[in-house]
């Protein structure tokens, strides 16, 4: 693979104030231009800290991130937060317009966006959250689930060339949660974007390019849904789970049923069973 | 102590411009002892149907029975202290509402608000701390000084300390890493079973629903689409997945499976287990049921 190294991590230690741990120790990885990142972990290894260390919310006390080959650092950080987008876990702490649209618009006059070109992205990212009725209501009075699909919508409108989702459709049902997933992938393929998304959503990580695992504040693997997904009983071992398809794939063979694969999707595994086994 | 909601209507801001229907005709029992999930959209109205639980909503038409207490439109309510002690709601990030400077103080807010005496909080709040899964030596500390999910247990202990004998969760797992969320509602489960609690868990996710619940409501639109017991509801899922509702992966996958074979199991599986056993009895015998 030669694609670009957009973001680069190397041996980046991080420590909160007064906290006697590390919540990140000697992580070094790259984000490639154009690939969908998926950043798992249980609660507490790190992950969030690693998403405020890219967006240099915080900054590294031990080595060095390069975003687009710039080394972010104080005097970088806003030409930095230009390319990168962030939607936090918690929409309630990045609001700050009184109507819905005017907080998508928050961002867009902050970057000198004219006029019009700014009404017709409000537009179009609120539609595309499907949130275009709420325009004029006040997003403290929104649901959970609303919030995060607003806060998405901030970020869909200044199309950064990195989007970072911390845990952001936690609070929404399953369907909407695709819906607004299957948006960003759409704006990803669209406008080139990287995305790099912070889960506990087994069934959004197994469609992503790559996925890194993090324990403990450190890096525990890297490598694509089919290999992170097949160390089993050690992602339990890590407080993640197992995806369903995996997990029945495990159980079918325990029962005696030989499978090729441990398989990453149900349709795949139901393909095998029916061609390999059921002779009529 | 039962609950049971009769005919429930709700329109919120009702005689203003402003007003909306947000549930209609909701009848739903729940005896004693039952473990209930509410299942829905966004906006379906499970959160409305909440918060009539403990009469923090008055229904605008229908009638709420709360052990011995009717809740109506027309009634003027008093002694809605006793409802809110014996049904307790565990709300969504409910460590968000911790606030005392110790964990003990914190939980014995509650009780000692409800007239119980210091001696008594302290006491069960001993109890409580143990009951979700954390040490004695943690009702000394500030409750900000925890990790995110001991929070959210020190809250649930909250909830606890006021002995309720109902107790409504809504999505309590939100946020919480695979084991955490797995842990956290195997300790409900167990609560339900020690304390002989009707247990009410509003949530999304139709796999703690099959494997924890004794009966499901559906909710669609502020009505009440579906109710039965797990294997009633997901026996026929065509209805749910047609409605963008999720069923559970293993009914889901169980469905892809009867549809590429051409067959129908005997039984709906609610675990992949028995699903596994089933599907390795078809494979064996090659032969339809």
């Amino acid at each position: 693979m030669n694609k670009k190294k957009l973001v680069q991590l190397e041996n980046v230690s991080f420590q909160y104030p007064l906290e006697t741990g590390f919540a990140l120790r000697n992580v070094s990885f790259d984000i490639y231009e154009g690939e969908w990142l998926a950043l798992v972990g249980h609660n507490g290894s790190g992950k969030s800290t690693l998403a405020k260390l890219l967006n240099g919310l915080q900054f590294p006390q031990e080595g060095t991130i390069k975003v687009n080959g710039m080394l972010l650092s104080e005097e970088t950080v806003w030409e930095t937060r230009k390319k990168i987008g962030m939607v936090f876990q918690n929409p309630d702490n990045q609001f700050v317009g009184t109507t819905v649209q005017d907080d998508v618009a928050f961002g867009l006059e902050n970057n000198g966006i004219d006029r019009e070109e700014m009404v017709e992205r409000v537009k179009y990212s609120l539609e595309k959250v499907k949130m275009a009725q709420f325009l004029d209501q006040e997003p403290h009075h929104l649901s959970g689930g609303q919030k995060q699909r607003v806060a998405i919508a901030g970020v869909i409108a200044l199309r950064p060339s990195i989007i970072i989702l911390d845990e952001a459709t936690s609070m929404l049902d399953p369907r909407g949660r695709e819906e607004v997933l299957e948006t960003v992938r759409e704006l990803k393929e669209n406008h080139h974007m990287t995305v790099i998304s912070i889960t506990h959503d087994l069934e959004e990580a197994v469609k992503a390019d790559r996925i890194i695992v993090m324990n403990k504040g450190e890096l525990y693997r890297e490598g694509s849904p089919e290999d992170i997904f097949q160390m089993d009983e050690e992602l339990v071992q890590l407080g993640l789970d197992i995806p369903f398809p995996v997990k029945m794939s495990k159980l079918l063979k325990e029962q005696g049923v030989s499978l090729s694969r441990h398989f990453l999707s149900e349709e795949e595994l139901v393909e095998e069973l029916w061609t390999s086994h059921y002779k009529k | 102590m039962d609950i049971s909601l009769q005919k429930v209507e709700y329109r919120y801001q009702a005689n203003t411009p402003f007003e909306r229907l947000a549930i209609i005709d909701v009848s739903i029992d729940i005896p004693s002892g039952t473990f209930l999930a509410i299942i829905g959209h966004t906006g379906s109205g499970k959160s409305t149907v909440l918060q009539h639980l403990n009469a923090l909503l008055k229904p605008t038409a229908g009638k709420v029975v709360i052990g011995d207490k009717e809740v109506t439109a027309d009634k003027k309510q008093k002694n809605l202290k006793d409802i809110r002690q014996k049904v307790g709601i565990v709300f969504q990030f409910p460590e968000h509402q911790l606030f005392e400077e110790t964990v003990e103080k914190d939980i014995c807010f509650g009780p000692m608000n409800f007239g119980v005496s210091m001696e008594e909080a302290q006491r069960r709040a001993k109890v409580a701390i143990k009951q979700v899964g954390l040490s004695e030596e943690i009702l000394s500390k500030s409750p900000f000084d925890l990790s995110g999910g001991q929070m959210r247990r020190v809250a649930i202990a909250g909830v606890l300390a006021m002995e309720p004998d109902v107790i409504v969760l809504d999505e309590p797992t939100a946020g919480l890493d695979p084991r955490g969320r797995k842990e956290i509602m195997d300790m409900f489960h167990a609560l339900h079973k020690e304390r002989e609690l009707s247990t009410v868990l509003v949530t999304h996710s139709m796999e703690d629903a099959s494997k924890y619940a004794d009966h499901i409501v559906i909710m669609q639109k502020g009505e009440v689409y579906k109710k039965g017991t797990p294997e009633e509801i997901f026996s026929s899922p065509e209805g749910l997945m047609q409605l963008g509702l999720d069923v559970p992966e293993v009914v889901r996958f169980q469905k892809k499976i009867e549809e590429t074979f051409h067959i129908k199991f005997s039984q709906t599986c609610l675990t992949a287990e028995l699903l596994t056993e089933e599907i390795a009895l078809l494979l064996k015998g090659g032969e339809q049921k």
